[in-house]
């Protein structure tokens, strides 16, 4: 039988360490939602999202009640939309109507984002996944929740450089469109290299077209749980650190798989994964900077952090695999800068640069993540930091994605706000020197030598 | 037998116990243990109840406990024991 230390520790991981479980997010096909005319695909969508998705808030919020357990938010993933509205789609305003559509289902079961305005153009682009790209700027400036992800490369694949080169524009469209709220628009835009098909956190989350017709993703969170659990063993060998990580994200992994279970009994949908990642917030005590910071580092940035991060991620995957039956999704530590206050903070020390992030990305899950750039830098800047970030992912065989925010009419210096889960963040300084005759070569990199497995 | 985990954690005090088993008592909800502890000077309980033959959900059960916890300066809980099971059982 439980003992009362075991619920006194669960329940301050709870009340003091920011334990939650971060999304219950409900994967949507919209595969089924074809149709002969747009108002007729818009009509299909609004219903499909809005029967399927009709009690996932409610059913968070009991099971949120009953264990005690914080979810934080409910999401909607869906089917890459240039793939449902390409046949019926004729212009990127077309695409809009949707983008449209998305926003008001997701106000309707009460969901704060759906994710899925995406196109997947790994190796090349179908007239409908050009046209959607073109109107992701509309789409995120004139609707609230919809977030957009463009899978751009893949190891098996290689890089779109077409498509790279003109997603960095796209990027800089959207800041332009959503200047007025820091450029709030490009938060909501994810370039992927192996994006999974089942990653339930946004805004890179889509529905991929391997999945069911509706599924039950989980995101698990924690990184307050690591930090105080590290206090603990200051000064230890490497080996109890690790142990210590390892344990602590087996017990998080476990309320996610609690979680994702009875949300697929009350809703009578299949569980697909949980995603094993330590996803910080700006709270105080919720940041994987601290966890850094803890491991040994005066600041994240510092040398070691790279080593640090590494062994932190896979000691995560490595309790979490094992609290799980399904695991999947991004799976590992995220760092982006907005988001996390110790990582904003490691910036404004100068600990902190691009490049650094960019080396710390080829260890850990996602990317470079909501980092505010300067408004001036050039569309063919912002595409050759993606083919850097891509390329990783591409030859490392793992996820990587880019989610960055040039603000308009700001400089280094400067801070963005967003509010809420989003923060804030400062500006970091882009490399000054330009790569656009090779981003402006056109066609696709290759898929590496090693891809060649058959 | 579904099982719930009520805790009480705050200042110790006359009564609290007898309030809580006040309420368990009039919603047929049957105590299977009871156990309690000072963690850094705070008064912790833990109780282990049977919810089987209650009208009331765990739900319900932790927001009507949570009123009575305010009332006398305590938080108090109500949790299907489950959470508990799978962080710490394999």
């Amino acid at each position: 039988m439980i003992n009362i230390n075991e619920v006194i520790e669960t329940n301050k991981m709870i009340a003091e360490m920011n334990l939650d479980v971060r999304t219950i997010t409900l994967g949507i096909s919209l595969l089924d939602c074809t149709a002969t005319t747009l108002e007729e695909v818009k009509a299909n969508i609004y219903n499909k999202i809005t029967t399927t998705a009709k009690d996932l808030v409610k059913t968070g919020k009991e099971i949120e009640k009953e264990y005690g357990i914080p979810i934080v938010n409910k999401r909607i993933s869906i089917t890459p939309i240039a793939l449902v509205g390409g046949p019926v789609c004729k212009t990127p305003h077309d695409f809009v109507e949707i983008a449209q559509v998305l926003d008001e289902a997701a106000k309707k079961v009460g969901v704060n984002f759906i994710g899925g305005y995406s196109a997947l153009v790994n190796k090349g682009m179908t007239p409908a996944d050009r046209m959607l790209i073109e109107s992701i700027p509309e789409a995120l400036a004139t609707t609230e929740r919809v977030c957009s992800s463009v899978n751009v490369g893949s190891t098996k694949t290689g890089i779109n450089m077409d498509a790279v080169r003109l997603i960095g524009e796209k990027i800089k469209e959207t800041a332009e469109l959503t200047k007025e709220n820091d450029s709030l628009g490009c938060a909501k835009l994810v370039v992927f290299t192996n994006a999974p098909d089942d990653n339930p956190f946004m805004a890179g989350a889509f529905h991929g077209v391997t999945e069911a017709d509706k599924i039950i993703n989980v995101g698990v969170s924690g990184p307050g749980v690591v930090k105080r659990a590290l206090e603990q063993v200051r000064g230890e060998s490497f080996e109890v650190l690790c142990e210590t990580i390892k344990k602590t994200a087996f017990k998080v992994t476990r309320v996610g798989q609690l979680v994702a279970k009875e949300a697929s009994r009350r809703l009578d949908i299949p569980f697909g994964i949980i995603d094993l990642s330590l996803a910080p917030t700006p709270a105080i005590g919720d940041s994987v900077g601290e966890i850094l910071e803890e491991i040994g580092l005066e600041y994240a940035g510092a040398p070691g952090t790279t080593a640090a991060l590494a062994l932190l991620n896979d000691q995560v995957k490595k309790g979490g695999v094992m609290a799980s039956s399904y695991v999947g999704g991004l799976s590992g530590a995220f760092i982006p800068v907005s988001e996390d206050q110790r990582m904003i903070d490691a910036v404004e020390a100068g600990a902190l640069s691009l490049e650094k992030l960019e080396a710390m990305t080829c260890v850990c899950s996602v990317g470079l993540d909501m980092i505010a750039i300067p408004g001036k830098t050039s569309a063919s800047t912002i595409a050759g930091i993606i083919a850097d970030e891509m390329a990783l992912g591409m030859v490392n065989q793992k996820t990587t994605a880019v989610r960055l925010i040039p603000a308009i009419g700001k400089d280094v210096g400067d801070t963005v706000e967003f509010g809420g889960l989003l923060g804030y963040a400062p500006i970091m300084p882009v490399n000054q020197f330009s790569c656009e005759a090779f981003v402006n070569r056109g066609g696709n990199i290759p898929a590496p030598i090693h891809s060649f497995k058959n | 037998m579904k099982k719930t985990i009520i805790t009480v954690v705050g200042k110790d005090s006359v009564g609290i116990i007898a309030k809580v088993c006040t309420y368990l008592a009039n919603n047929s909800i049957n105590i299977l243990d009871i156990s309690q502890t000072i963690v850094n000077g705070y008064f912790n309980m833990m109780m282990i109840v049977d919810t089987n033959e209650s009208a009331k959900t765990v739900s319900d059960v932790s927001n009507e406990l949570g009123q009575i916890g305010e009332e006398i300066g305590v938080l108090i809980q109500a949790q299907n024991e489950d959470i508990f099971n799978m962080m710490h059982r394999i």
